[in-house]
Formats: structure tokens, sequence, C-alpha cells
């Protein structure tokens, strides 16, 4: 146990090293930072300066190191156009971030969990076909198109809901189904299969033959079980919503943190999109490790096996 | 007990098998084929079919509706944008675009990923053990967010989206196909080439690729979507196909404009295209994939 905790453990740190490492290496590489803080046409000196100001006149492995020690102060660096420490504005942000994952995943879930069950039952039926012709258009709009359709009915024409910004529950659903429509597909193609699986197994059977009534099987017998990983998933996912937000939340001007990267791009703030992106990753091989954990301390076939 | 007379007669009595009914019982996807020949067939004669010029509007016809609203005209079919150029034209050359970014980027990744696979799988030991920490990095990446990232850093171009969503979307090749060569290499025709001398290279592109292959084309196919709907929403923040070019995703940020006063044409038109194209690749894709490799149905 202790064992695979420590090796899950090293894979992320190397895979968190080689993703500082991929990121660094991206920005220094393909332009001079320089020239994006300057005027264009600065003079050679004013760029000089800059690179002297932040140490980019250095060796590569020597900003590397500063970077990475930096990091390990939690200094991601000063927005160039806020002009406030990145970290802080991304702290700022994440709440809102947050919120609307949150939202958005109730969402898909109230949506994909009942009509994955539904499927399951009537395999091969109706509600079968209905379910996978959901799946299929969940995974083939794009969700800032179903927004952009979104705005265009329930603000234009009937005038319901705001179209852009936050404050007010009102503010949230929109952004939230555009969001939650794509995984609301995923999150019932796992119910299904989940569900399918057990109701293949033996203890179902032996449920039925009980003579247990099918609502009492499907719910108390198949259901809980099918539903672990599912939410294992929408745990995973619900990290991976932060991080996708950027269209939904640029079409509707959500105040998140796919907003900030948005910003960043837009205003060349480099500091801001390198720490967005980094977070992110960061984010995402911390929850990697916390389920191979979590699922090693429930199965003990996984933390046995080689 | 079956008779002779039973067997031979058992084939008059089938159904006359036809071209068609052939095709019905392989469940084959003919709209979504069609739809897709009929966009390819659009993207190639872009310049005949399209009537007017894609990129050059005139400023006196802005913001025109489509021909059966009262505004409309038939000369502007599907209406034009705030720069008065038509919607038609522009979604007929956008779809060039799509499919250009789509299958380059997708063969290009499908490149990348394959080949890693291939050698991480067949080599193993320390080459397996950094290609595979490599793709868990890459696929830790929220992909989408990754290619803002390098796209926003390159600058926009199209040729460096296409690669931006190579070197982001390979990993799922490299993964699955790893798998493949794992238990392909167990196999005899595999040893056997070992015994008569063939060098590594020789095995990984005369026996293992050959192989893997199948499963290659049946990925690529269901990346499909996944790369034309990141491409859109690449270009729809500004840091995708550069303006002016007629790209989907872009003439669905510039419809923005035009969103709250309700000119809903320039906003439904290009996601329905986006829409279609997607859904019909997903749909051969899934069909691919239960055709070619019964393996890759859990996928």
């Amino acid at each position: 146990m202790k064992r695979y905790i420590l090796r899950r453990a090293g894979y992320c740190a190397l895979s968190l090293f080689l993703l500082s490492l991929t990121i660094f290496f991206f920005v220094r590489v393909t332009g001079d930072p320089a020239t994006l803080l300057v005027e264009p046409g600065a003079s050679r000196a004013d760029i000089a300066a800059i690179h002297h100001q932040f140490g980019l006149d250095r060796p590569l492995l020597v900003q590397y190191w500063l970077f990475m020690v930096n990091l390990f102060h939690g200094d991601f660096g000063q927005s160039f156009y806020y002009q406030v420490p990145v970290l802080q504005l991304y702290l700022s942000r994440l709440p809102n971030s947050l919120l609307l994952a949150a939202v958005a995943m109730g969402l898909s879930l109230l949506i994909g969990i009942p009509s994955g069950i539904l499927a399951s039952v009537h395999v091969g039926r109706f509600w079968d076909s209905f379910g996978k012709v959901f799946s299929l258009l969940g995974l083939s709009l794009p969700s800032f198109w179903v927004g952009l359709v979104l705005i265009l009915v329930f603000s234009v024409y009937l005038g319901w809901l705001p179209s852009s910004g936050a404050g007010t529950p009102l503010h949230l659903i929109m952004p939230a189904f555009a969001l939650g429509w794509y995984f609301a597909a995923s999150h019932m193609r796992l119910t299904r299969s989940s569900m399918l699986e057990v109701l293949g197994s033996e203890y179902i059977k032996l449920a039925r033959l009980k003579g247990l009534p099918q609502s009492l099987v499907i719910a108390k017998h198949a259901f809980k079980n099918a539903l672990i990983p599912v939410l294992t998933l929408a745990g995973i996912n619900l990290v991976i919503m932060v991080n996708v937000a950027v269209v939904v939340e640029t079409v509707f001007a959500w105040p998140g943190i796919g907003r900030l990267l948005y910003e960043g791009i837009a205003f060349r703030d480099f500091p801001v999109v390198q720490g967005v992106v980094l977070m992110g990753g960061a984010m995402i091989v911390v929850v990697n490790l916390l389920v191979d954990i979590l699922y090693a301390v429930i199965d003990p076939r996984i933390r046995l096996e080689k | 007990m079956s008779t002779p007379a039973d067997v031979i007669s058992l084939p008059a009595r089938a159904p006359r098998s036809t071209f068609w009914s052939s095709l019905r019982r392989a469940q084959f996807p003919l709209i979504p084929t069609l739809i897709l020949g009929v966009i390819t067939f659009v993207a190639i004669f872009a310049n005949q079919l399209a009537p007017h010029n894609p990129e050059v509007g005139s400023l006196v016809a802005r913001f025109r509706p489509p021909f059966w609203m009262a505004k409309g005209s038939t000369e502007y079919l599907l209406g034009t944008d705030q720069l008065g150029r038509d919607v038609l034209s522009r979604l007929i050359f956008g779809a060039r675009i799509s499919l250009v970014v789509g299958f380059t980027a997708v063969i290009f990744a499908g490149v990348i990923g394959t080949a890693l696979g291939i050698i991480s799988g067949y080599l193993g030991s320390w080459a397996d053990q950094v290609i595979m920490r490599i793709t868990d990095t890459w696929l830790a990446l929220p992909a989408l967010t990754f290619a803002i990232f390098l796209a926003a850093i390159v600058g926009p171009s199209m040729w460096n989206i296409v690669i931006i969503l190579g070197l982001t979307y390979w990993t799922r090749y490299a993964r699955v196909i790893r798998g493949e060569v794992l238990s392909l290499k167990e196999r005899d025709f595999v040893k056997l080439a070992i015994v008569a001398g063939c060098s590594k290279w020789t095995i990984m592109r005369r026996h293992l690729l050959p192989n893997v292959i199948n499963t290659a084309v049946v990925l690529g196919s269901l990346m499909l979507g996944v790369v034309i709907i990141a491409e859109a929403s690449l270009s729809f923040l500004g840091v995708g196909v550069p303006p002016p070019e007629p790209a989907w995703g872009l003439m669905l940020s510039d419809g923005k404009q035009g969103l709250m006063v309700g000119y809903w044409w320039l906003t439904v038109f290009p996601g329905c295209c986006i829409m279609l194209m997607v859904l019909s690749a997903n749909l051969i894709g899934d069909w691919l994939r239960v055709k070619l490799d019964p393996q890759l149905r859990q996928l």
C-alpha cells in the first residue's frame, strides 16, 4: 500500500516536472517575452533593459531554476496588464469557476444518470435509442454554439435570462447548461454501461430470484453499485470542467478562470496565460493521484498488482 | 434431417441480395457518408460553387437576412454578415478549411501517436517508460486549454493550428496502439521474424505497423469530430484561423456582434455546419469501430 502510493506520488511529481518544463520551454523558445512587453519599434537598449530586469539574459537552465524556485514560493509572476500577482488574480476568479462547474456538474448528473438508467433498463428499445441520439448530440454540438443558441432563444427572443455577466442565480442557468451538456452525454454513457455490468451480476440474479420487484432491484441493488464509477468520473470531470470552460465563459462573459485565460491571450499577458495553464495541469495531475490512491484504498486488487 | 433438395432451394427463397440491402444489413451509415461527401464536394469546388467572394463584402449590404425573410434577397441566399459578406459563400469556403485542418491534424496526430505507440510497445524497457510518462503528462493537460496556450504563443495561422492540434491529440493513439503492440509482439509471426534476423526497425515497420493501421484509422475517424470542434473553438477565441478567412468558428465569433439584435443567421448556419460535419464523422467512426475492430467497442 505504502509502496503503491509512493510510486504513484513519484509519477505525479514527474508529471508535474515535465509539465513545468514543457510550459517553460514553449514560452521561452517560441518567442521573446520582452517583445510583448514593449511598444512595437522599441530601441534595442530598451529591450536589453527589460531582458536584464526579468533575468532573460541569463542561461536557460538558470532561468528555469529561478522559475521553479519562484513557483515553489507561490510566485507565478506579475500580470503585465493588471499589475497584480498572477496567483492573486487566479484565486480571485477561482470561486466563480468552481461555482459554474458545480452547477454544471449537478445539471449533467441530473440529466445523465436517469437517462443512463432508463437506457440500461430498456436495452435496445426506445429509451436506449433515445439515449444514444442524445449522447451523440452531446458529443457533436460544440458547447459554445449551444451557448450562443441559448442566448438567442432565452435572452434575445424570450428575454427571460440575462445574456452575460454574473451575480444572480439567473446568470448561472445558461452557462451551466452549455457547459454541462457535453458532460451529461458522457455521464449517461458511463451510467448505462456500468448499470449493464451490474445488472448482469450474480447478486442481481439472486435479488430477482428472491422475488424482489423490478423497481427495488434497480433502485436498491443495482443503482448504488453502478454509481461508484460514475461518481469517480464526475469528480475528475469537475476539475476538467473548471479548465475547459474557456469558450463557454467567453461566450457568457462569466468572470472565471477561463475568461481570465481569454483575457490573458487577448492582452498578450503572458504570465497570466502561463499561470492558468500550469495551475490547470497541476490540478488534473493531483486529482488523478487522489483517485488512484482512493481506488487503492477501496480495492486491494489495484494496490497488489505490480 | 435436411435433404439436399432443401439446401439447394435455400438461395432461391432468400431475398435477392442487392447492393442496397447488403449496405442495410451492414448498418452502413449512408446519410452521414452522403453529408460528408457533399461537404467534401462543396469544399473541393468552392471556387465554382460560391456565388460571391467570401472575403470581400459590400458595406451597403450589411446584415441582410436570408432570402425567405422580409428584407432578404435571392442575391444573398443565406444573408450577409457585419461587413456585407455573403454567408453562403463563407460557409462554402469554410468547409474547405474545416476539412483540411480536420484531416491533416488527425493524420499528423495519428503519425506521431502511432509511431510512439509502436516504439514504446515493441522496444519496452526505458523507451517505454519515457514515452509513457510523457504521454501521461500530456494526457493530464486539459487538451483544449493547452492548444489555446500553444496557439496564443505561436500566433494564428491555419498550418500552426494543424501542428498544434496534432501535438495536442496524439496521446490517445499512443496509448491504444501501445496496448495492441504489447499483445502483437508475443505472436508467432513476430517471433519468426526475429528468428529470421529482421532488424527491430523492419519488424516495427513491416510486421507491426500493418497490423495496427486499422486501429489507427478507427481512432482517427473518431478524433475527426473532436479536432473539428477544437479548431472551431480556437478560431472562435481568435487564436485559430486568422480573419478574414472564412473558418466556421470565426464566423460564429463575428456573429456575436449581431446576436443581441437578433441576426440569428450569423450564428445558426455556421453552427449547423459544424454540427452536421461532426455528427457525420462520429457516426461513420462508430460504424468503422464496430466493423473493423470489435476490441475497440469499449472506447
